[in-house]
């Protein structure tokens, strides 16, 4: 009886067997490539007849833009990945956002020397539709959150740190630890906070707390006010508008 | 303004609105009262004022009433008026606010504009006096039991219900924006689903796949946004989208980078503006991407990059052999810097001008140099990499030195 698929003869066979099984495949994969070709066209048709009828939506509505984004996420689409993508060319969702990372930028780099490279979402916020201009849409705190994330690939560290009530937005490389993050939450109440407080609040110890208030002293994200009268306070600029309700004033 | 008398504001039949006006107070002559935020109506027959803030209160005066009207200019801290002088009232007026009133006019300010208008269409009702021929019932007042007998409401509540209206078409037109929304992610949908099919394919034949294939695909992620399912990057670099980018940046900042040297240089498709041309005295060879994202955006308008697509082109610039160069520093700083530019070198100038001063804070050192904070932080990091600086990092800033130990050993 002969035995199949054992010797030189099978092994030649298989692999010619192998061989056009890949082919094959190789077939199937550019059959789908024009499939997706093609499907990419009328999709393509598709968002313009939806853009034709909605693309003020966009522009005009943060609701309309937000259920936008959680659609997208929820498919696994990012309509910001790249100005050259549909999202952006027919629908425009891009212009929106690339423009306002743009602004987030020269908000944060004006107010910097003030800050130290922190500030909080409303004040951004605040600072930004000022610079948008009396006729310019409204702006949204999801809209400057997403704009951030897109920011924070350019490499000089923005990035966000949820403090109790509110987002602080940082725009400089400089490295916050969680420490780093937990103290300024605690300051978050009144603008300022002491390494008692720290003791007490967050039961560490006094080396611990003095390192974390030297490094954002250093970083230029605190303010050491000395002459208090019980102890030392560091105060943050970045929540000083919080605090006083008061617009700041971008520097020169 | 005892000429005045209460009204509903509903429109007669046969009455018409010509001209409102918000933000419009009413003074008895020279006196204010109450009636200091409203709308002002004009209509054929009568001028009817509505408070803004109480719709329930609303009077009216025939235009039958009206003498003669006077325009009063706007001065410092005034309005624009008109003045209206009045018959005395008519025995058989209907109540209004006022019994008696020792003037016989009265004003009207236009907080908000809007008198010239106003004046121009209230002179046309009064000469054309159309109340004469479109008689409106025998009284000119509606009393509010009447109201039976109307088959379209027109007039102020007319009006609130076509705004009213047009709110639910803005709503409605919302919920059909979603409805066309959720419609298009179906779509969307099938095609994330399609493209992992493909990308499961590629990865099963490891290899197999041509170039262009990869370069198609890639291309067709780019368009619906969707990740590189092979590479997990966002498609990383290679789309021809990315190298055309890389091309064009190197374009407009060769000049920007490059120290002025009086060249006349073209650049296809974008137009260099002055913002451009500052920061070649400031730069002086090396720009951060957050600045080169920012400067390239404002230049272009619209269309713009997004921040991965600069990061994508930028990653291309070393291979195809373009006169910049993207450089990540330690700390994750990005740059982009001329081909010709060589940090190493800077570090040596660097070293000099912090010798001079005995010590000097990135701060510092940024407004000597004139370059940003960022980037001197960067060039002082590096010369201390290099052994050239020594740092006293200290609760009043870090702050560097000329490495001494090196130099005096």
């Amino acid at each position: 009886m002969h035995r199949r698929g054992v010797g030189a003869g099978a092994i030649a066979r298989r692999k010619l067997t192998e061989a056009k099984y890949k082919e094959r495949g190789t077939v199937l994969a550019e059959d789908q490539l024009a499939q997706m070709s093609k499907q990419l066209e009328t999709f393509r048709t598709h968002l313009q007849a939806f853009a034709s009828k909605h693309k003020q939506e966009i522009r005009r509505s943060p609701e309309f833009r937000l259920q936008f984004q959680h659609m997208c996420a929820a498919i696994g689409v990012d309509p910001l990945a790249s100005g050259k993508g549909f999202w952006a060319e027919v629908l425009g969702v891009g212009d929106f956002y690339y423009e306002l990372g743009v602004q987030i930028i020269e908000v944060c780099l004006a107010l910097r020397h003030r800050n130290g490279g922190l500030i909080t979402l409303e004040e951004l916020q605040q600072q930004v539709l000022k610079g948008r201009g009396k006729f310019a849409q409204d702006v949204s705190a999801d809209d400057l959150l997403r704009a951030i994330r897109k920011l924070k690939v350019l490499g000089s560290g923005f990035g966000t740190i949820p403090v109790g009530g509110t987002v602080l937005v940082r725009s400089v490389p400089a490295e916050l630890s969680m420490d780093h993050s937990v103290v300024l939450q605690l300051a978050e109440k009144k603008g300022f906070v002491t390494v008692s407080e720290i003791r007490e609040s967050l039961g560490w110890e006094t080396e611990r707390a003095k390192q974390v208030l030297e490094h954002l002293l250093k970083e230029g994200m605190a303010w050491l006010d000395a002459q208090a009268p019980a102890e030392p306070q560091f105060w943050l600029p970045a929540l000083f508008s919080e605090l006083h309700g008061q617009e700041g004033t971008a520097g020169p | 303004m005892d000429r005045f008398s209460w009204t509903t504001g509903l429109l007669e039949l046969g009455e018409t609105l010509v001209i409102q006006q918000r933000g419009v107070r009413l003074s008895d002559g020279e006196e204010k009262v109450k009636f200091d935020s409203g709308v002002l109506l004009l209509s054929t027959h009568r001028l009817i004022w509505r408070d803004q803030k109480n719709h329930e209160c609303c009077i009216a005066v025939p235009l039958s009433q009206i003498v003669f009207i006077e325009e009063q200019a706007a001065g410092i801290g005034k309005s624009a008026k008109i003045v209206v002088h009045l018959h005395p009232a008519s025995s058989n007026k209907e109540p209004g606010p006022f019994q008696s009133s020792k003037y016989s006019y009265v004003k009207l300010s236009f907080k908000e504009h809007g008198q010239i208008e106003f004046y121009r269409r209230l002179s046309e009702e009064i000469t054309q006096r159309r109340w004469e021929s479109m008689p409106t019932g025998q009284a000119m007042q509606v009393n509010k039991d009447s109201q039976a007998g109307r088959i379209r409401a027109v007039g102020i509540v007319g009006i609130e219900r076509k705004l009213e209206e047009k709110r639910k078409e803005t709503d409605k037109n919302i919920s059909e924006a979603f409805e066309d929304l959720s419609k298009l992610m179906e779509k969307a949908k099938e095609m994330v689903e399609l493209s992992k099919s493909i990308a499961n394919k590629i990865k099963e034949k490891q290899g197999d796949i041509t170039e262009d294939e990869t370069i198609r695909f890639k291309s067709y992620l780019l368009s619906m946004g969707i990740a590189n399912p092979v590479t997990r990057e966002t498609y990383g670099s290679g789309t021809q989208y990315h190298m055309q980018l890389a091309k064009q940046l190197a374009g407009i900042l060769q000049t920007p980078l490059e120290p002025p040297a009086g060249r006349d240089y073209e650049v296809p498709g974008l137009f260099l503006s002055p913002v451009l041309c500052s920061l070649t005295q400031e730069q002086g060879g090396i720009m951060s991407l957050t600045e080169v994202y920012c400067l390239v955006n404002r230049a272009r308008g619209l269309e713009l990059l997004s921040p991965e697509d600069l990061v994508n082109a930028c990653k291309m610039l070393e291979s195809l052999k373009l006169p910049l160069r993207l450089r990540i520093f330690d700390s994750g700083v990005m740059v982009i810097e001329l081909q010709s530019h060589n940090e190493e070198e800077m570090v040596a100038a660097a070293l000099e001008t912090v010798s001079e001063k005995g010590s000097l804070t990135a701060d510092e050192f940024a407004k000597l140099v004139g370059m940003s904070v960022l980037l001197a932080k960067e060039r002082l990091l590096l010369a201390e990499k290099m052994g050239h600086l020594c740092r006293d990092d200290s609760v009043e800033g870090l702050r560097f030195y000329p490495n001494l130990f090196l130099t005096q050993s």
